[in-house]
């Protein structure tokens, strides 16, 4: 089908400013990415997959501005945690500021500093190529193609500690665009963690490769910018016996479209994805995720809870495909959001579709206010009107924060959700 | 204590008159029972007292210990030393019982400018309550009512009270649902508050509870109005005749 003119115009305009790498050892896996998005153009408003969340600000040549953003008293995302932390400053990896990025299990590169790495070479933009399709992802292949910077990581073995990528935002009207390649190994081990907003506006794709028996856990905090924009994808294949457990909170941002593609390859693998979304105000947040199982006895779950007020949207189309053959798949999909007032806004696209028989898979979405009687019942017992609203909040996202393993970081997490229900007037 | 003064309530949405003209005196140190029929209005006064939305007090008044019950938040009746155990429990998902109590217990200890409770003594007293009341520990970390039977639930109740401590407890059918076993615990349980600073509003439909935990004052409600007041023979007759003698004598 051909690009209608306008989509050809818009990206033609988009990519005007770009740098656009084709030489060295990626540069072929550019040069496919550029083809693949020139063949889709950029999403549209009357897009199919777009129909929730208008991309007119994550497509036009140049970023609106994101005031810079001070976190207060807050301390930094992930604080208590003993980790190493790679930073990027509007999308621009800041060695000075960063440690040293040896850690054992895990080898990392900087994507614009790398020699030819045969495992990144077979990695770099072809998850995101394979999740093109059924449905398209054209921000995905931008980032392919026009990364600036990003990591390879590659994991060996068990990760002595997490990998932490602090995204800082120090320009206004930074525009960043980041890919990054993680491949575990065999029965390698590592916990990814994120934080920041990025960039005023952010556009990123990672590619995890997950093989047999290896397991990859990731909580990304995304800025509490309020102006920020995000478009965000993580692309992942299984291999059997593997694990993947994806966290995120998304507590403000004017726009944040985060897609998650997963294929269940090998037999017997568990994928988790989860997220807490807070908004107040001016805030679109629009969780996309497409799940294939395509193996045997494999399990995936999709956990996204919104706590939305005074206008927020929420958004959310999760897709499980069981492709034939692919028997005895567990799938669970819960999309939820507690509406704190009358004028949110929360929009859900649950879908399944299977080509097995013999397989378990639910889906459920719901949209409420809080539980009167339930904070009566709190209240009655004398826990103030406020805390018990913030017992009811957490209460909610329990299940999203279910997912995540290590205790630390749950801890963090949950402070953070506090703080903001503290700031958060409802 | 607890004294309600010609309490008039309607529901607040249907104009829909509910309790018409209440008067009730519990002192301390007493056990007051009140009975009637169905939809007679117990549960709208021990909601009313509690500060349950949806209810519009007309006239009257509610005073503990000479405060205004009715211009307090529910959580200051509660610091106040208010405690209702419901009729039907709230089941809260994902809120574990334990987070629950120890909440509930600091937050009238910090309202009342008492120092909190450290979480090792917390642990300690709760276990040593639950224990007595045959709630085991696995349940204590439940969400808060969750899966819990009709009798656990009740049970549930009564910890709470225990913990908090309240100085004026209401206790709303706590005795529908429980086995045998389970109406001594509780009775126990409620007995073992009883003391010369501490009073209590047993709302019940049967004598059985009554046999256990002796009320010094029971009274007969019917139509939004305590209708009749007398000692503990009063339940013993309606237990054998039922409320027809009494309403008819009253109209
Ligand atoms: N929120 C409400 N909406 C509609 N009607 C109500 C509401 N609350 C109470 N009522 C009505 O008020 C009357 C009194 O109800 P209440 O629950 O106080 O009775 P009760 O004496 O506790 O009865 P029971 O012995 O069955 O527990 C009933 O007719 C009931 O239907
Ligand atoms: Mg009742």
């Amino acid at each position: 089908m051909a690009v209608p003119q306008a989509k050809v115009d818009a990206l033609a305009a988009r990519i005007a400013g770009l740098s656009f790498e084709r030489e060295g050892w990626l540069g072929a896996a550019r040069v496919e990415a550029l083809s693949r998005l020139s063949s889709m153009g950029l999403p549209g408003k009357r897009d199919e997959y777009w129909r929730y969340t208008d991309p007119t600000d994550l497509i036009q040549p140049r970023t609106a501005t994101a005031a810079l953003f001070d976190a207060g008293d807050e301390p930094p995302v992930f604080d208590a945690i003993d980790r190493i932390t790679l930073v990027f400053v509007d999308g621009v990896f800041d060695a000075a500021a960063s440690d040293d990025p040896a850690l054992a299990g895990v080898e990392i590169t900087r994507l614009s500093q790398a020699p030819d790495l045969h495992w990144a070479r077979d990695l770099y933009g072809v998850l995101e190529a394979r999740g093109q399709s059924p449905v398209q992802r054209p921000l995905a292949a931008l980032a392919t193609a026009f990364a600036t910077d990003g990591l390879l990581i590659r994991v060996t073995g068990k990760a002595a500690k997490p990998v932490s990528l602090v995204y800082r935002h120090d320009s206004e009207t930074s525009d960043a665009i980041l890919h990054h390649c993680v491949r575990l190994d065999p029965g390698a081990e590592l916990t990814l963690l994120e934080s920041g907003p990025g960039a005023a506006r952010f556009t990123t794709a990672m590619e995890v490769e997950v093989a047999d028996g290896a397991r990859f856990h990731h909580v990304r905090v995304q800025g509490r910018d309020h102006q920020r924009r995000a478009a965000t994808h993580v692309f992942a294949r299984l291999g059997a016996e593997s694990l993947f457990k994806s966290f995120t909170l998304t507590a403000n941002g004017v726009l944040t479209r985060n897609e998650v593609v997963l294929e269940l390859a090998g037999d017997d693998g568990v994928a988790h994805v989860a997220g807490a979304a807070m908004g107040d105000g001016a805030f679109h947040h629009d969780d996309t995720v497409f799940i294939t199982h395509d193996a045997e006895r494999c399990e995936s779950r999709q956990v996204f809870k919104k706590v939305l007020k005074h206008g927020a949207v929420g958004v959310f189309q999760g897709k499980i495909l069981v492709k034939q053959g692919a028997q005895k798949t567990d799938g669970y999909q819960i999309s939820q959001s507690l509406l704190l007032d009358e004028d949110c806004q929360f929009l859900a696209k649950p879908e399944l579709e299977i080509y097995a028989d013999d397989v378990k898979c639910s889906h459920g979405s719901t949209s409420g206010a809080i539980d009167e009687t339930a904070l009566f019942y709190l209240r009655s017992r004398g826990v103030p009107l406020r805390s018990a609203q913030a017992l009811l909040v957490l209460a909610f996202l329990a299940e999203a924060i279910g997912e995540i393993e290590d205790e630390l970081i749950v801890e963090d997490i949950r402070q953070r959700l506090e703080n903001w229900l503290a700031r958060h007037e409802y | 204590m607890l004294e309600i003064k010609n309490l008039h309530v309607k529901l607040e949405e249907e104009d829909k008159p509910i309790l018409k003209g209440v008067n009730l005196t519990v002192e301390a140190g007493k056990v007051h029972a009140i009975m009637g029929p169905n939809g007679s209005g117990k549960s709208t006064l021990s909601y009313v007292l509690a500060g349950r939305e949806g209810y519009a007090v007309t006239e009257g008044s509610a005073t503990l210990d000479g405060e205004d019950l009715l211009a307090l938040e529910p959580e200051e009746r509660a610091a106040a030393g208010l405690f209702l155990a419901f009729q039907y429990p709230v089941e809260i998902p994902g809120v574990g019982n334990m987070t629950f109590l120890r909440t509930a217990v600091n937050a009238q200890r910090k309202a009342r400018g008492e120092e909190e409770m450290s979480a090792g003594d917390f642990l300690k007293v709760v276990r040593e309550k639950a224990k007595r009341l045959k709630i085991d520990a696995e349940m204590l970390k439940r969400p808060v009512n969750v899966g819990f039977s009709g009798g656990e639930k009740k049970r549930n109740e009564i910890l709470q009270m225990a913990m908090l401590e309240p100085k004026m407890c209401i206790l709303d059918e706590t005795d529908s649902g429980l086995d045998v076993d389970a109406m001594k615990l509780v009775s126990e349980g409620v007995n073992a508050l009883r003391d010369a600073g501490r009073a209590f509003l047993v709302i019940t439909h049967y004598q059985r509870l009554l046999d256990h935990i002796a009320p010094d004052v029971v009274h007969i409600m019917a139509d939004g109005r305590i209708v009749k007041t007398g000692g503990p023979e009063l339940a013993l007759e309606v237990e054998k005749n039922g409320y027809a003698d009494i309403l008819a004598e009253t109209l």
